[in-house]
């Protein structure tokens, strides 16, 4: 019988295909701005899970902040060398590195452009630091602990003209007016970030640069995965004694990848919300033109709903065609709303990946999305369908038969 | 003696229209046999079709009794009453009200979608009656793709289609030209004769009337003369 009466509401539906098609619109919309959001905020999720399994969970990042007292005297007290072996006294570490950063200058022949530099430090240090910025060699060789004008590039300097050519190894750039030698180049990573930077020696930048203290940040390896909750507050404990600060007053942050993370997702669930929010809010205006579809069809078909009844069907009958068919009319237009939602996000996925240059926006796809979206949409349709069809169940036959 | 199928006992109807009450029936007694076929008369505003609605289970009276079958009716919800329509009443209108959308097929399998039938079995039948009403030719017509005599030969075919007890015509002929009134009439009569079907109808035109075995006349919601036909 169920199914006789979705056959009633195709039919239906198919019939009046105008007034169908704009009903729909108001549900696709709403839908299509849902399954979008939902796809881009769960791919996004997904890829920085995969950032936080490649930097691992047994490091921590400390970085300098602002520190208190009156506006204007708040300035940043950098991190420095001495601060970097403190940390690394910390008991349950089992090693700490640091890293400096500068935007400079960069000449290639004739081109000058500005890129960011980042410095790599000695042995053990530079063996951590590789590990957690997964700074992995796709052409050339890494620096070694004698390399002085030496310097790593980021495989967009050879992918793209960022210097008026594609850069290759053994090139000669000039950095901060002093000559470099490329002697590697770094894989791909996505983030445009890193994949536009150029690494060279930590003396050689302290040297260029004229910094012969400051760190911008300092990773730790802790020895135990475990207590890393532990270790980052005697990390915290430590510095803020050897840096002569009280407590919750701290001018440095010390974060896990997690926190680090973490805030980056929750930006990214506050802008989810509002948007949702106001998708919501064309579901709820696509519901209301389903209601208002239905309310005329059953004025409209007051007549046959008196057939109906002349020939056996209850209440419960025509309740049931009547949430049926705006229930259907939910789907179809979810359906819509689905594929073009998907595209949506298809789409952002590869502005993202083709003009920004960025990994981290990807569109994610499950079935679960896919039929969760449609029975949403169709309970959306019948939800507003059920005060129409309340009302057309409601008719009585008589009266209904005599409807012109 | 014959079984008695429907028995109104003095049954009224009010109506209220706005603040003015009208009693279209005012105390109807009425008993109709099993088999028979009864021809309801009387002048518009007699109280014909409030009468055949009330024999149809289509309405419940303000007062009175009902009987169906021994049962009493005229307490029963409209859930309950749609269900007794479904299985012992078929309705055959003047507007012939068929479901535009739908074709001759679907409209005669109508009913028997609300009784639960399976597919198989429904169009089985559907096919079978519309052979009967002579338009085994035309079963995935749309009602608009038929002429009227046409659709109100779909019409009898649905008002068949769940095996009921009763067939209720009200006006079958009235939007018909004489001719293929006269060939609707003919298949309600092949009902009564052969299927043994109780048929009532209501016509105001005393020519059709001669077909039924006996004559109601109806004026002011009660009968006031009682006719049988001698043949």
């Amino acid at each position: 019988m169920l199914k006789d009466y979705f056959k009633f509401a195709l039919s239906t539906i198919s019939h009046r295909k105008l007034r169908s098609w704009l009903t729909m619109i108001g549900i696709f919309i709403g839908i299509a701005a849902v399954v979008g959001l939902i796809s881009l905020g769960q791919g996004f999720k997904q890829a920085i899970n995969k950032e936080f399994e490649k930097i691992g969970v047994d490091k921590l990042f400390i970085t300098a902040k602002g520190g208190f007292g009156p506006p204007g005297t708040n300035a940043v007290v950098k991190l420095t060398k001495d601060d970097l072996k403190a940390i690394k006294k910390v008991s349950g570490i089992e090693n700490a590195a640091g890293f400096i950063l500068a935007n400079s200058k960069v000449e290639f022949e004739d081109e000058v452009g500005f890129f960011p530099i980042q410095s790599i430090p000695k042995g053990e240090e530079r063996r951590l630091l590789a590990e957690t910025q997964s700074l992995e060699i796709q052409e050339g060789r890494n620096l070694r602990d004698s390399d002085g004008f030496s310097a790593i590039i980021g495989i967009g300097f050879v992918e793209k003209e960022l210097l008026g050519r594609n850069l290759r190894l053994r090139n000669k750039i000039k950095i901060n007016d002093k000559d470099f030698t490329i002697v590697g180049v770094l894989e791909k990573t996505g983030d445009p970030g890193r994949d536009n930077s150029i690494f060279i020696p930590e003396d050689t930048l302290r040297e260029v640069f004229n910094e012969p203290d400051k760190i911008d940040t300092i990773m730790v390896k802790a020895a135990n995965v475990e207590n890393m909750q532990i270790i980052a507050e005697k990390v915290t404990n430590d510095l803020r004694r050897f840096r002569n600060v009280k407590k919750d007053e701290e001018d440095f942050d010390v974060q896990t990848p997690e926190q680090l993370l973490g805030s980056f997702g929750d930006i990214l669930n506050i802008v989810q919300s509002v948007l949702i929010g106001i998708a919501a809010i064309s579901l709820l205006v696509g519901g209301i033109g389903i209601a208002n579809t239905m309310y005329t069809a059953v004025i409209e078909r007051t007549k046959e709903i008196g057939i109906m009844k002349s020939v056996g069907a209850q209440n419960k009958d025509i309740l049931l065609i009547f949430i049926i068919e705006s229930g259907l009319l939910g789907a179809l237009g979810g359906l819509i709303g689905v594929v073009i939602g998907f595209g949506l996000s298809k789409s952002v996925e590869f502005i993202a990946k083709n003009v920004i240059g960025t990994n981290l926006i990807e569109a994610y796809f499950s079935y679960t999305l896919f039929f969760g979206a449609l029975l949403f949409s169709f309970f959306i349709g019948a939800l507003f369908g059920l005060m129409p069809a309340r009302q057309a169940a409601s008719l009585q036959p008589v009266e209904a038969l005599r409807f012109k | 003696m014959k079984r008695s199928i429907i028995k109104l006992e003095n049954v009224w109807k009010t109506y209220k229209m706005g603040d003015v009450e009208v009693n279209a029936l005012q105390g109807l007694n009425l008993n109709i046999n099993e088999g028979e076929f009864v021809a309801i008369m009387g002048p518009s505003g007699s109280g014909k079709s409030t009468a055949v609605n009330m024999i149809g289970c289509l309405d419940v009276p303000t007062k009175g009794k009902i009987t169906l079958e021994q049962h009493d009716i005229s307490k029963l919800s409209e859930s309950e009453l749609a269900q007794i329509r479904g299985r012992k009443i078929g309705f055959i209108f003047q507007q012939f009200n068929l479901i535009p959308t739908m074709t001759a097929l679907e409209n005669v399998m109508l009913p028997m979608i609300f009784q639960g039938l399976n597919e198989e079995k429904r169009t089985e039948r559907a096919i079978k009656l519309l052979e009967l009403v002579e338009l085994g030719d035309r079963i995935n017509h749309k009602p608009t793709e038929l002429s009227g005599g046409q659709q109100q030969r779909v019409a009898i075919a649905r008002a068949l289609a769940n095996n009921p007890e009763v067939v209720i015509a009200d006006e079958p002929t009235g939007n018909l030209d004489s001719k293929t009134g006269t060939n609707v009439l003919d298949f309600l009569q092949k009902l009564h004769k052969k299927e043994n079907k109780t048929i009532v109808m209501v016509t105001h035109d005393a020519n059709l009337s001669r077909v039924a075995e006996r004559i109601e006349f109806l004026k002011d919601g009660i009968i006031v003369k009682s006719l049988d036909n001698e043949r």
